[in-house]
């Protein structure tokens, strides 16, 4: 619900020239998961030693209120295996920054769910990319559906109403829609469809995993008949081409409204974007967090008006934008064109005539995989490969859709 | 769009926070989860009014909107309000 004067501007237009604080802040906690996900964005494995500490981490929850973020989505890794994670959310919640965060289950104990329950200002989503073990866990890891699935059970009998069962879109699982509203439903939760975006290690298996092009118009007509009942994170805007606009803000938020503070306090223009080119400072600057995201240079380049490239005669670019910035600098495709997943085909065209050793591909700046599961290059069957020991959620971002629900005129 | 009545007293839900942005503000309702807007910085003072004010016809007059504004900035508080980012007080 949008309150405002008519004569007002887009409020689209408004919100590209950026915000006084974010409005999707993802905060990962630590690089360290209990799991290995094949698609994991933010490579994650191992604790970095440099990890801001419980004092540094509550530094950055001060600066957060006093800017009024509202709320942060924390990620990982695997945010609840750092041993301060409780406090570190207590803390947030009592300074009144609202916490949303992802994980794979493995602490979610009847006694961490009934606590959860008693916490108005927390939102727990739990990360499941198969409606069945079988098709999960050949990405997640074996177990891991089980981990999810019991996590949820106990959400669900401590009463944690509307929790969020977080799914990561592929060519496996959109068959499996309607299975996961099934399961969703059965918990009393909601069901959130996001896009897999090639960070992180989901570059390594992003083209043999990312929904193929008749998949992408039956998720468009799913989230169409479902509407704001899915949450999405406004993360499909790119499929708003096929003709009507999704709910949710219809832009590339990088910089604007969205931006990442990983877990040794390094801030990105967004989740999927971890790499030198996106970075635009580190909390523990003389400025903080205030200063990298009101100062930085890199984002006020994100703030000025983009052009639209290739797409700018594209009938379909007020609503597509030329889609996700980080889905194109992954994949090596030129910023100010079309999305790799572009639906009039652009991008398909543009994939085509890479080299087909996918080498001068950027790569992540950090990368924290086990050193026992090194980053795959190149085609990977997905269903071989798998340790017990190893996944993590591919939480995101700028994903809790706060506009859920929100039309914009 | 229906406005609110505002001849009556209004004031933000006690779990709505404001933080003011160059184009207006945000609000979010801790409670729904639910974010908002507000397109200019003339509602906003109107909004901030609100709690001092009688009603809602003065708290627009104390933020400086026409007489003849005064039914789009009805339809904004009503949108607002429908949306629980208002609720009505006893004056
Ligand atoms: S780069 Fe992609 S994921 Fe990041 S804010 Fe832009 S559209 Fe969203
Ligand atoms: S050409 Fe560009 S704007 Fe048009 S649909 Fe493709 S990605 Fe979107």
């Amino acid at each position: 619900m949008t309150a405002g004067t008519p004569a007002a501007t887009r409020l689209a237009d408004l919100f590209e020239y950026g915000l006084d604080a974010p409005i999707c802040l993802t905060w990962e906690l630590t690089y360290a998961c209990n799991l290995s996900c094949d698609h994991c964005l933010s490579s994650s494995g191992r604790r970095d030693p440099r990890e801001l500490s419980t004092a540094e981490a509550k530094a950055v929850i001060d600066e957060l209120e006093a800017m009024q973020v509202f709320y942060v989505n924390i990620g990982g890794g695997e945010p609840t295996v750092r041993p301060d994670f409780w406090e570190l959310l207590d803390y947030a919640t009592a300074h009144h920054v609202g916490v949303k965060f992802s994980t794979n289950g493995v602490r979610i104990t009847p006694e961490a769910a009934r606590r959860l329950a008693a916490n108005d200002y927390v939102d727990v989503q739990v990360s499941l990319d198969g409606a069945t073990a079988e098709v999960n866990d050949a990405l997640r890891g074996p177990g891991s559906y089980d981990t999810a699935a019991r996590a949820m059970r106990h959400l669900a009998d401590a009463g944690v109403r509307g929790f969020k069962l977080s799914v990561v879109c592929t060519r496996h699982n959109i068959p499996q829609l309607d299975a996961f509203k099934a399961i969703a439903d059965e918990h009393g939760a909601q069901l959130r469809l996001t896009r897999l975006r090639p960070s992180g290690r989901g570059a390594d298996v992003w083209d043999e995993l990312h929904p193929a092009p008749g998949q992408q118009r039956e998720l468009y007509d799913w989230l169409l008949a479902h509407g704001d009942r899915v949450l999405t994170g406004d993360s499909f805007f790119h499929l708003s081409a096929y003709g009507e606009a999704l709910p949710g803000l219809n832009l590339c938020g990088a910089g604007r409204v969205v931006c990442l503070i990983d877990p040794v306090g390094d801030v990105y223009a967004c989740p999927f974007a971890i790499h030198d080119e996106f970075l635009a400072g580190n909390v523990r600057e003389p400025g903080g967090f205030t200063g990298v995201w009101r100062e930085s240079e890199l984002f006020r380049g994100l703030r000025e008006p983009q052009t639209g490239g290739a797409c700018a005669a594209c009938g379909f670019h007020d609503s597509c934008k030329g889609g996700c910035m980080a889905a194109k600098f992954f994949t090596g495709l030129p910023l100010d064109g079309p999305d790799p997943e572009c639906v009039q085909g652009h991008g398909e065209a543009l994939l085509a005539g890479r080299s087909a050793d996918r080498s001068g591909l950027p790569r992540p700046r950090a990368d924290h995989s086990r050193r026992a599961a090194p980053p795959r290059r190149g085609p990977v069957p997905v269903k071989l490969t798998r340790r017990a020991d190893l996944d993590r959620p591919p939480v995101s971002a700028c994903e809790e859709n706060p506009l859920a629900g929100l039309r914009l005129p | 769009m229906p406005g609110i009545d505002i001849d009556r007293a209004w004031d933000l839900h006690p779990r709505v926070s404001v933080r003011p942005e160059p184009f207006g503000a945000l609000l979010y309702h801790f409670g729904t989860r639910r974010l908002s807007f507000l397109k200019d910085r003339r509602l906003l003072d109107v909004v901030r009014n609100l709690r001092d004010a009688p009603t809602a016809r003065d708290a627009c007059a104390r933020a400086g909107v026409p007489v003849s504004d005064l039914p789009r900035y009805g339809a904004a508080l009503g949108a607002l309000a429908r949306s629980s980012m208002l609720v009505e007080r006893t004056p």
